[in-house]
């Protein structure tokens, strides 16, 4: 006797998972798209600079995906490579007023080179471990940020980043242009990634997440693929740094904080860890959500942590997930 | 000498504290393997929650017992109806405990405000004692001692008594400790409650010095994290040796080199990890 299930698929059970996507993902994934080509041209500045944070937002939450979702290492100090690389742009910058491209080179390679020197420690670990080493890295950094200050500023953090399009000696201006220009590095981006997921190496990275036991007797070297896995999502964080203090033209030690490495951990696991649209999603809800409730009410974190309790209690695997029995 | 003597006893100080904060959070992530990102909180709503107590009733006993009950009760309330529910996906059961670190310090700061205050001691322990040239104040002295009586009970209870035999299966390996008719379950939601009791208690001792604001959870949670993964998670003994290198480390570093505080602090961590990634007593 056949079980055969009525869903106008005729593959065996077992390869319902590589099917993938139930029919609502498309036109959600359609409308997403349009909405942040087009929203701009209809939307007054405020909006665009919604836009423009939910977009730079996007960049560092992929990028914390690859560790969280595919490589399923937990970091909750994320947002410590972003800062540094915020921080560099931000120093370099003011106090030595060195032209765009040392900016953002200096600050790409500082975010990387911390990552490189920080993986030694975190990729021998795994689970809670690393979850807890990089909050502790983080706080390290925050804690620097904080106290070093005649090179950070201290609380009061450092201001007078000049603007990106001046600073690149590039024809445009105005809040519409350096949108533009941050979806155009979030596309390249995404792409990246793309490519890296679903590369041999991405596909190690999920194998080690599934079950790191197997990739090893297999003969991968589970370590070097972590670490790795680790400067990478690094250096695509400091990306999203260097956009995030121009678009700011400002940083501050709350960029480091522990809170913002857990809302960037939210906006992956609300979105949908292991899929790259899912970060975007949850970077645009959590963005939007906490621009327009602030706006009505201080009491932000704690609508902030019912969001958490209810997304938890929701959609476990991410809103991108939904429906689906395995994510990945 | 004395110096350093001074400086021993400060620091025996703050390892008392964070022995009674750490070795909640240690037992919880033993039993059930989360992290509970709340557990600052629990201290925090100790101290506030004491505080209030306090105010009405100018007793520091009242106020630690009233805090105790209340922050067990709410660690148990969540373990039960929001955890539990997750036992097989840690990293929800974290998210779940961030939600709720997340809503008690900004409810916090919505019923109590944000200003700073300290508890007052009891009056019999605002001395000090003086042997030779070391003067020490007599609370602290107090509140080493009560921490050393907490860790020799608990101690007792996880190797004396049948509900630490079964604590300790379960640490060891839940499945097997569920097959063998012990209702994992509901021991870790006795854990839960008793760390956030045990954090709330730490809280109380440490409220005349440490006082409450708004941040404490914050500021509280790496300490006692680097306790527990120094010390190795699970480990009752862990979270003791663990809060003394701490403890230590933390006040000398603060009292000679105050710029490097952060860095002194997490460096013997790293040093513990890059040797024994599962800290000094903690088991793979």
């Amino acid at each position: 006797m056949t079980i055969t299930v009525d869903n106008g698929s005729r593959r065996p059970l077992g390869l319902r998972k590589a099917v993938g996507s139930p029919g609502w993902r498309l036109p959600v994934l359609a409308v997403l798209a349009i909405a942040l080509v087009t929203g701009p041209l209809f939307l007054n500045s405020y909006w665009v600079g919604l836009l423009t944070q939910v977009v730079i937002l996007a960049i560092l939450a992929m990028s914390l995906d690859v560790l969280l979702g595919y490589t399923g290492l937990p970091s909750l100090g994320h947002a410590a490579f972003f800062g540094v690389a915020a921080y560099a742009v931000a120093v370099l910058s003011t106090a030595y007023r060195a032209d765009f491209w040392l900016c953002v080179l200096a600050a790409l390679f500082a975010g990387t080179v911390l990552a490189a020197i920080f993986g030694m420690i975190v990729s021998h670990v795994r689970d809670v471990y690393f979850l807890m080493i990089t909050l502790a890295l983080g706080m390290v950094l925050w804690g620097l940020s904080y106290r070093w200050i005649p090179v950070t500023g201290g609380d009061n953090g450092i201001s007078g980043i000049p603007n990106l399009m001046a600073h690149a000696g590039m024809p445009w201006t105005g809040p519409v242009a350096f949108y533009y220009l941050s979806l155009i590095v979030l596309l390249v981006c995404a792409g990246l990634l793309a490519l890296l997921v679903r590369s041999p190496f991405g596909l190690s990275l999920r194998g080690i997440r599934e079950n790191e036991h197997r990739m090893r007797s297999l003969g991968f070297n589970t370590w070097l693929h972590c670490y790795l896995s680790y400067v990478i999502a690094a250096a695509f964080a400091s990306v999203a740094g260097v956009m995030w203090a121009y678009y700011n033209g400002f940083v501050s030690p709350t960029y480091l904080e522990l809170t913002a490495s857990s809302e960037l951990f939210l906006m992956v696991t609300l979105g949908g860890p292991a899929t790259l649209v899912g970060p975007v999603l949850g970077a645009g809800i959590i963005v939007l959500l906490k621009n327009v409730i602030s706006a009505y009410t201080a009491r932000w974190l704690l609508i902030l942590g019912i969001v958490y309790i209810v997304a938890i209690l929701a959609a476990p695997k991410g809103i991108w997930n939904l429906g689906r029995r395995q994510s990945g | 000498m004395t110096y350093l003597l001074t400086q021993t006893l400060n620091g025996l100080f703050s390892a008392a504290l964070l022995f009674l904060i750490a070795s909640g959070l240690t037992l919880t992530f033993g039993v059930m393997k989360i992290v509970n990102i709340a557990h600052g909180s629990f201290y925090m709503l100790g101290v506030y929650v004491a505080y209030s107590v306090f105010l009405r009733t100018q007793s520091l006993l009242w106020g630690a017992v009233v805090a105790i009950v209340v922050v067990g009760t709410i660690g148990f309330v969540m373990q039960r109806y929001f955890l539990r529910r997750f036992a097989a996906d840690p990293l929800a059961q974290m998210m779940m405990t961030m939600g709720f670190a997340l809503l008690f310090r900004d409810g916090a700061l919505m019923v109590w405000g944000g200003d700073p205050f300290t508890l007052q001691y009891p009056g019999w322990l605002s001395g000090s004692m003086e042997t030779g040239d070391v003067v020490f104040p007599l609370y602290r002295l107090f509140v080493i001692l009560v921490a050393a009586l907490v860790g020799v009970a608990l101690w007792l209870v996880n190797e004396k008594t049948l509900v630490g035999a079964r604590l300790r299966a379960a640490v060891d390996d839940p499945e097997m400790a569920s097959a063998t008719g012990i209702n994992v379950a509901r021991l870790s939601g006795l854990v839960f409650a008793v760390g956030a009791g045990l954090a709330a208690f730490g809280c109380v001792m440490g409220g005349p010095i440490l006082g409450g604001y708004a941040g404490i959870d914050f500021d509280l949670l790496p300490l006692a994290f680097v306790v527990v993964i120094v010390g190795g998670m699970g480990s009752l003994k862990g979270a003791l040796v663990g809060s003394i290198v701490v403890g230590m480390i933390d006040n000398f570093g603060k009292a000679l080199v105050p710029e490097l505080s952060y860095f002194t602090l997490f460096a013997p961590m790293v040093l513990v990890l890059a040797f024994k990634p599962t800290g000094l007593y903690g088991r793979a």
